[in-house]
Parts: C-alpha cells; sequence; structure tokens
C-alpha cells in the first residue's frame, strides 16, 4: 500500500511530478502534495461537488479521481480560474449576484459553471438549474447561484 | 445638533469583502492548516448503539506503518479538569472525551489513532478489536420515558427522562374556556429529525507546545473566545495561554457553537504528544456524530369560538435529546401562541435521552412552537370549515395594537404579523389561487396553498449572549481596522459591520478591515449565533465607531480651531461645515494623533481608538415574517413539488439587503429541505440509515423554487441602527409553511397533515391510509 508512484500532470499551466500512493486521490494531492487548498473537501464520496476541478477541460469530482488515473493530464483548480487581475466573469457574477455566504463549496460551484457554460453558450434557465444540481450549497438557497449563472452566461455572450 | 456624518453604505449592497479569498480558492478554512511536526487523528467508534466494552485491544494498530500513538479513555483519564461552556452553564459537561466503559449511540468515539497521515491513521482504526456486550437501546422517543431500558443506566439513572416540567396553565380560567367555546381542536404534531449538515465539516488543528506551555487552536467553530475559555478550564490554563483563531468557518447552523468531546480529545491528544494534531471530521461523522437537532412532537389543543377566535392553546411537547446532548436547545412552550392574540396558554415539557446522537443547536432551536401552532392552526381551520388565511387574520397582532403582552409573557412591540401575513397572501394572489385550485381539482391535480406566521426573538438575554464588543482604531494612514468580537460562519459580517463603521466615521467602505475570530486580537463575544450579529455587534461597532470619530472631531477641532460641533465628515475628510475649504484628511488628523500627540490639548490622549462594549436597551429584539407557500403533488409519484415561494419580513433596517435576501433564502431551503427531502433515520436497534448524501438528501437546484420576498420595515428601538436580527427565520418559517401546503394539497382527499416528513413515500402512505377509511 505504501508503493509509491510518481506521477506527472500539468496544474493549472504547471508541469508538476509528484510522488503517491496508488490510493492517493486526486483532491488530497492538490491539496497535501501541491499546496492547492481551493479545492473543498466536503463528502469524499462524490455527491456534493466541491471538490470539483477542469481535468483535460472537463469537470471532474477529484475525490472520485485518483492521482494516478490523471498522469499525463491537465489539471485546471479554482486558483487557475482566477485572472492575474481581478476576476472571471463566473466570479464576478458570483459576487454580484451574493452566490456565495460561507464560502465552502464555492470553489466548486465556481468550476462547475464555469466549465458547463464554456460548453452551452446559450442555455436557458432550465439548463442552468439542471447544470448547477450537482453541486450542494447550504447557506445561499441557491438563488443567487443559479442568478449569477444566468448573470455569467449573458456576460460571456455579450463579450 | 445634525450629525457630522450622512448614511452611504447601509441599505445598499455593497460587494462583500469576504468574496475575493472565497471565490479564488483562498479562503482558510482549519482544513487548509497546518503547522510544523503536524501529525493526523482519526477516531474508532461505536458500531453499536448500546453495549458494554468487554475489551479493546488496539495492540495491531499501535505497531501499523505511521502510527504515532492510539488513545483509549484510561490515557486520558485525569488529564483534563472542568468541561463547562459559559452559555450554558456548569451543569452541562461534555461528556469524556472517549468511551469508558460502555457505548450509547452509534458514533460514540471509542479510540484516537494518530499518526503521520489521515489515511493511515485510518488503517489503525481498522485494526482495533472491540468486543462489545450488546443491550437493547432506546431510539423511539415518544415512549423512552416509559422505557426500562435506561440509556444512562451505566450512571445509576433511574430513567430516560432528562428535564420534566409537569402540565403548567399559564391562565387560571383554561379548562372553563376550552369546556366553553364551540370548537375544541386536539392534534398531535410531529416534526422529524433532520440536521444542520454545514459544507464544512468539523475540524480542529491543536498544537500545545511544551516549554513554550501555549495552546494554539485553529477550529472550525462559531465562537472562538468561549472556545478559548472553555479549554482553559480544560486544561486549567490562564485564558492568556490560550489562542484559539477560526479565519473562515464553513456554515455552522448552530451544529458548531459548543466544543465537542472529539476537540477535546484531540486536545488532549496534543498536550500529550507535544506536537500538532489535526482532526477533520468526514461525512459520515459529520452525519451520524455532530448534534442532530428537531425530532420533537406536541399535542396541541385549541379552544376556538364559533366565529374563529383562538381563546387557548396548550401543548404537551416530548423532545428527543440523544445520548449525550451538546446543547439541550428544545421548543420554547410559551412562545407557542405566537404573534396571535391568544389570551391563553398552558403546556408540559418532557426532555428525554434516546440511544442516538445527541441534540444540538439548529438554526431557530425554539422553533417547534411555530411548527406545532401553524401546522395545529391548519388542522384547525380544516376541522372547523375555515380558510386558513381568514383564521390567522382573525387572530394576529397588528402593529397598531402593539404594545401586547402574551399569556407567556412576551411583550411584542414593532412587530408587523398581520401586515406581512398581507402582504404575502398579495403578492401570492391568494383568492385567485383558491379559485385556481379549485379548477386543477376538477383536472385531477393536486394544489395546495400553506402558510406560516411567526415572530422571532432575536439578540436574546441569557446568560453570554447580552452583550458584543468592538474595537476600533483608525491608524496613522487614515485607515480603519475594526476588532469585532464575532465569529463568521457565512454571515457576510466583514461587510455588514464595515457598512456601518464606514458611514459612522465618515470614510469608505474600502478604508474599513474587519478582524474578528482571533482571540488574542478581538474583545470577547459568546458567539455568532441566535440572530445577534446585527442588533448586539452591530451596537458594539456603531457606538465604536461613533467614540473613535468623536476623537477625530476633537483632534480636527483643535487642529483647524473651530468647534467639534461645526465640523462634518464625509469620504475621510473633515471639514468646517459651510466653509468647504477649511478642511483636514482623516490621514493628517491620525498623523497629528499618533506622531504629534504632545502638541494636542491635556485632555485629548492621542491614539485614534475606541473599544465598546454594547447591550440592547431590551431583550429581545423581535422581528417576523409570514411564509407562504404552493405545492403540487403528483396524483401518481407522489412527489411535491414547490411551485411558488413567498416570504414578506420584518427585520427592521436593513444594513445590506442582499444580505438580508441571502440569509431568507438559505434558512427556507434548509426548512423545506426538512420537510420534503431530509429526514435523519434509525433503525429500531438504532442503526443510522442515512449515512450518505445519497441517502440523507439536501434539496440542490434541482429541486429549489423561486423564492420571492417582500419587505416592511418598523424600525426597532433596542440598538442605534434601528436592526433586528433576521439569521434564523427562514429556516423558522418554512418547515410548516410547507408541510401545510402539502396537508392543503391533500385537504380533498381526507388527509390530516400533522407531521413530517412529507416525502413521496409518506404522502403515498398518508393517501392510501385515507382510502382504507373511507371504504
Amino acid at each position: 500500500m505504501n508503493d509509491r508512484t510518481r506521477v506527472r500532470l500539468t496544474v493549472n499551466g504547471q508541469p508538476e511530478s509528484v510522488e503517491v500512493e496508488p490510493r492517493a486521490l486526486l483532491a488530497d494531492v492538490l491539496r497535501d502534495n501541491l499546496g492547492l487548498t481551493g479545492t473543498h473537501l466536503a463528502c469524499e464520496h462524490g455527491v456534493c461537488g466541491a471538490c470539483t476541478v477542469l481535468i483535460d477541460g472537463e469537470a471532474a469530482r477529484s475525490c472520485l479521481v485518483f492521482a494516478v488515473q490523471a498522469e499525463g493530464s491537465s489539471v485546471t483548480t479554482v486558483e487557475g480560474l482566477t485572472p492575474p487581475d481581478g476576476l472571471s466573469p463566473v466570479q464576478e457574477a458570483m459576487r454580484d449576484c451574493h452566490g456565495l455566504q460561507c464560502g465552502f463549496c464555492t470553489p466548486g460551484i465556481v468550476v462547475s459553471m464555469t466549465a458547463y457554460l464554456n460548453d452551452h453558450p446559450n442555455p436557458s434557465d432550465d439548463d442552468l438549474r439542471e447544470a448547477m444540481s450537482g453541486n450542494l450549497c447550504r447557506c445561499t438557497g441557491y438563488q443567487g447561484i443559479l442568478a449569477a449563472a444566468r448573470q455569467a452566461a449573458d456576460r460571456i455572450n455579450a463579450i | 445638533m445634525s450629525s457630522p456624518v450622512a448614511a452611504r453604505f447601509v441599505g445598499s449592497a455593497v460587494h462583500r469583502k469576504e468574496d475575493r479569498r472565497l471565490l479564488t480558492g483562498h479562503g482558510q478554512y482549519v482544513a487548509d492548516a497546518s503547522a510544523p511536526r503536524m501529525v493526523h487523528a482519526a477516531f474508532l467508534r461505536s458500531e453499536l448503539a448500546k453495549a458494554r466494552l468487554n475489551s479493546v485491544n488496539i495492540e495491531a494498530a499501535k505497531s501499523a506503518p505511521g502510527v504515532i500513538a492510539v488513545f483509549l479513555w484510561s490515557d486520558f483519564h485525569e488529564k483534563f479538569g472542568e468541561a463547562w461552556h459559559g452559555m450554558l452553564g456548569e451543569q452541562l459537561v461534555v461528556p469524556p472525551p472517549l468511551a469508558i466503559m460502555d457505548v450509547r449511540y452509534v458514533g460514540d468515539p471509542i479510540a484516537l489513532v494518530v499518526a503521520e497521515t489521515r489515511a493511515l491513521a485510518e488503517d489503525a482504526c481498522a485494526l482495533i478489536e472491540v468486543d462489545y456486550e450488546p443491550e437493547q437501546a432506546t431510539v423511539d422517543y415518544a415512549s423512552a420515558a416509559a422505557d426500562s431500558n435506561v440509556v444512562h443506566a451505566a450512571w445509576g439513572l433511574p430513567s430516560n427522562v432528562m428535564v420534566e416540567v409537569p402540565f403548567t396553565p399559564m391562565s387560571a380560567d383554561l379548562d372553563e374556556t376550552f369546556n366553553s367555546v364551540e370548537h375544541v381542536v386536539e392534534t398531535t404534531i410531529v416534526q422529524n429529525r433532520y440536521l444542520c449538515v454545514p459544507m464544512e465539516t468539523r475540524g480542529v488543528l491543536a498544537s500545545w507546545t511544551p516549554g513554550l506551555e501555549e495552546l494554539d487552536l485553529i477550529v472550525a467553530t462559531q465562537s472562538v473566545h468561549e472556545t478559548r475559555n472553555f479549554f482553559a478550564r480544560y486544561l486549567g490554563l490562564d485564558e492568556g495561554a490560550v489562542r484559539v483563531t477560526a479565519r473562515d468557518v464553513g456554515g455552522g447552523f448552530g451544529q458548531k457553537m459548543f466544543v465537542y468531546r472529539e476537540e477535546c480529545a484531540v486536545v488532549l491528544a496534543t498536550k500529550l504528544l507535544g506536537r500538532p494534531v489535526k482532526w477533520i471530521e468526514d461525512r459520515l461523522e459529520n452525519l451520524t456524530s455532530a448534534g442532530h437537532s428537531r425530532n420533537e412532537l406536541g399535542k396541541v389543543r385549541m379552544a376556538i369560538t364559533a366565529d374563529g377566535v383562538i381563546e387557548a392553546i396548550t401543548v404537551d411537547h416530548v423532545a428527543d435529546v440523544g445520548a449525550y446532548t451538546p446543547c439541550p436547545a428544545v421548543m420554547d412552550p410559551t412562545l407557542l401562541p405566537g404573534p396571535y392574540r391568544i389570551p391563553r396558554l398552558g403546556f408540559s415539557t418532557q426532555m428525554v435521552w434516546t440511544n442516538t446522537m445527541g441534540k444540538a443547536a439548529y438554526r431557530g432551536p425554539w422553533m417547534f412552537e411555530t411548527t406545532a401552532r401553524e401546522m395545529a392552526i391548519d388542522v384547525a381551520a380544516r376541522q372547523i370549515g375555515m380558510d386558513p388565511a381568514e383564521l390567522r387574520r382573525k387572530n394576529l397582532l397588528s402593529l397598531a395594537e402593539l404594545p401586547f403582552t402574551s399569556p407567556g409573557g412576551k411583550l411584542f412591540q414593532e412587530i408587523t404579523p398581520l401586515e406581512t401575513l398581507e402582504q404575502a397572501l398579495g403578492m401570492l394572489g391568494y383568492d385567485e389561487f383558491r379559485k385556481e385550485q379549485a379548477a386543477a381539482r376538477e383536472q385531477g391535480r393536486w394544489l395546495g396553498v400553506g402558510i406560516c406566521v411567526y415572530v422571532e426573538p432575536t439578540s436574546m438575554e441569557q446568560a453570554t449572549l447580552a452583550t458584543e464588543g468592538a474595537t476600533i482604531r483608525i491608524e496613522s494612514s487614515g485607515k480603519v481596522v475594526a476588532f469585532l468580537s464575532t465569529t463568521s460562519h457565512g454571515q457576510s459580517i466583514e461587510t455588514t459591520m464595515a457598512q456601518i463603521i464606514a458611514d459612522q466615521i465618515g470614510v469608505g467602505y474600502d478604508d474599513v478591515t474587519v478582524v474578528q475570530a482571533d482571540t488574542q486580537s478581538t474583545p470577547y463575544g459568546p458567539g455568532t449565533g441566535g440572530s445577534r450579529t446585527a442588533v448586539i455587534a452591530g451596537g458594539a461597532a456603531h457606538d465604536a465607531a461613533v467614540a473613535v470619530r468623536d476623537k477625530v472631531l476633537a483632534i480636527a477641532a483643535h487642529m483647524m480651531e473651530a468647534a467639534p460641533e461645526d465640523l462634518q465628515i464625509a469620504e475621510g475628510v473633515v471639514a468646517v461645515r459651510g466653509t468647504p475649504d477649511r478642511s483636514l484628511t482623516i490621514k493628517e488628523v491620525a498623523t497629528q494623533a499618533y506622531t504629534n500627540a504632545h502638541t494636542l490639548p491635556v485632555d485629548v490622549a492621542g491614539g485614534l481608538e475606541a473599544t465598546i462594549r454594547f447591550k440592547p436597551k431590551r431583550f429581545p429584539t423581535w422581528s417576523n415574517a409570514a411564509h407562504v407557500c404552493v405545492v403540487e403533488i403528483d396524483p401518481e409519484t407522489f412527489i411535491p413539488r414547490i411551485l411558488r415561494y413567498i416570504v414578506s419580513e420584518d427585520c427592521g433596517k436593513m444594513i445590506n439587503p442582499q444580505v438580508v435576501e441571502g440569509q431568507i433564502f438559505g434558512g427556507v431551503v434548509q426548512g423545506l429541505g426538512g420537510v420534503l427531502y431530509e429526514d435523519f433515520r434509525y433503525d429500531t436497534d438504532g442503526n443510522p440509515q442515512t449515512t450518505t448524501f445519497l441517502d440523507y438528501l439536501l434539496p440542490t437546484t434541482g429541486e429549489t423554487p423561486l423564492i420571492e420576498i417582500g419587505h416592511l420595515e418598523s424600525v426597532s428601538t433596542t440598538n442605534p441602527g434601528g436592526f433586528k436580527g433576521m439569521g434564523e427565520g427562514g429556516a423558522i418559517g418554512a418547515h410548516a409553511a410547507v408541510a401545510n401546503a402539502v396537508g392543503d394539497a391533500l385537504a380533498h382527499l381526507g388527509v390530516n397533515v400533522t407531521s413530517t416528513p412529507l416525502g413521496p413515500e409518506q404522502i403515498f402512505e398518508l393517501v392510501q391510509a385515507s382510502q382504507k377509511e373511507r371504504a
């Protein structure tokens, strides 16, 4: 169990090489080995979506992915979605619409919303409701999150 | 004299100060913290609800890879002192950190393993062999009082009754009233067990440094100061030797208000090991072993006249407090009449132990009074053949007839119960809805509307709760730092308090930084909970800001050779009224205050800093709201769906309307979740059945309706800002509103809804039972 494996992957554009146990989860490697603590763990059984990251551009739950499965892939976390100055359109919309309170589920929401809007440029309100239903939030009652998804979709389209 | 400042930020939806770090992944939660030489903890927990521990064999675990230590009760025995909280009193002691001779619920911690990683600690837990002698568990709280299987038999207790208050008539003519009215309604209302479920689980990083002899705790808590005071007593240390911080906390809702036994065990581990120990709870533990909530029932009786005047209400109440209760907060029966003109009251209360996880606070911990009354009113309306809105209208208090003293001794003023009901019914178009409902029934569609009206006692006075403190300093740069006694876990406190402070000093919102949740720098506060921040912490922030502003004015007046009362401050500039060219920036005043204090008059000490404690003029500060919910139930699948959800609320003056609405949204969705989706279940042997998010279902965007909010603002006079608390209301009102909507949708089938949850399974059973009864 303690036999370690070397995993090479790109995280937020940076090439990384880490030695991990085969059972190590991608989420734990991002947090513990690479110090990227923006990815949060809230259920560790793949339901809540707090740990969502992009793997080669696709949203994935990093608590359900072994780090060794990410060998050779490109991983983007919430830290990597933040522009050098200011906030991304999704982050800005979340702030404008009060889409977060305690902030714990927020990184997963930002990543999921970003991934969905990248692939679906013209979503309806029902589409957004469906798209965000895989991320649990206990503070906002989702009103601000759905409003943010709408605002972000509209702004991205206007650009 | 007119005020030297003008409000610019209070009342507006400014961007939250918290958001940038939280949106970019730079929040600082306890799981994100680390320390040199840190090791990781995991608990071995009981798999049985009630059993003697014949033996616990830890030999294999001790020699497992990476294991630093394995602790049992015997390792902690006599290593700690007093274990109580200021808010709960010395009588309510936190239970031993680990089980001693027996276990009393599934999840009861038996051993603590400390290892180099959490995974290795968990591996070692799996190697511990426990020999249990199982005993019959007590799970059903309704029958626990008479159950001969006693949860705490090992302590020599004779029964499962923790607290019993016999029936207490609060009005002399209660019996005559019930004997003389046209209608006596009697119904037993049952509210299910549902939980806080903060997205961040519990956790602590505890660091005891030998030689330094200080304890440093980073902890997911709602109260850093009470946590510090607790552990100072627990380890026999001066308070100054314990530092507790909590920069970001991922939700609490009451669950993180008090210290738990697990945190005690981790603190003892760091003390014994002399190196930092971190414990981050997993979701299974959070669902089974962090404070549980609700789970109360009451037999409600109402005496109602022929024309619908409620003359009396009584309840016989039973609450489940589990095996060890972190906070035995249950229904406040004196609040049972709520915001109604009901003149007579009586109640009994029983709190019983069961072999389940113990009860903690959850957003409106006393709220079963609202669920019981509001669900009973709908039962009454059905029984006497009156519309439930009309029955409420007839009995609700309105602003014009206040003050009013209820039979429970509550003095109501500055609230708008009838007014919020009318606003909410107007937003729905209640009369039109009734027509639409009748037409829908003709087509075989089951539509229903539910109402809940309540009054919320915010900013209560009990024990430590009456006061908060603030230290505000204008630095030599002219920027403002506010040190507050609060411990935010999502309430936007950095934002709302900065709005108040900026307005009162006359600087920009961006010029104010708020520091909180650090016992080494901030004034004492009992913790963030009980809807107290706007009123009490807001009062402290207001008064401290005014005190600092007065210093600015005194020094500026000296510098400009003007009278302080002739000065005004706006956007960081102090100017003589009517003579704007005679002005100084706050930075210039601050420079004088700090670096040329010797030039100031003898009675001006220099520096720009003030510490103020604030206590409201009266307790509590009442707020109120009316909720109206429309549901449709699918007659084939029995799945209920909320079509509209309306809240009319009155929290006085709003500091930040977006934050107010966010609190309402979140509370409402927790309340409706507890009716339609969330239900924590044990089997009859006390085995938890809903231990993942696939079994314990939280609402998602897929089920959550659009929530419509109307505001009334009757200003409170308990505090300088005119604010009222409102953080718990959404969760208080939603439960009965949704349950009543389901009840209304099923009423034409002869179903009488009196209990929750109300998922498709329960609705199916109710409809089946009603059809059988009719057949």
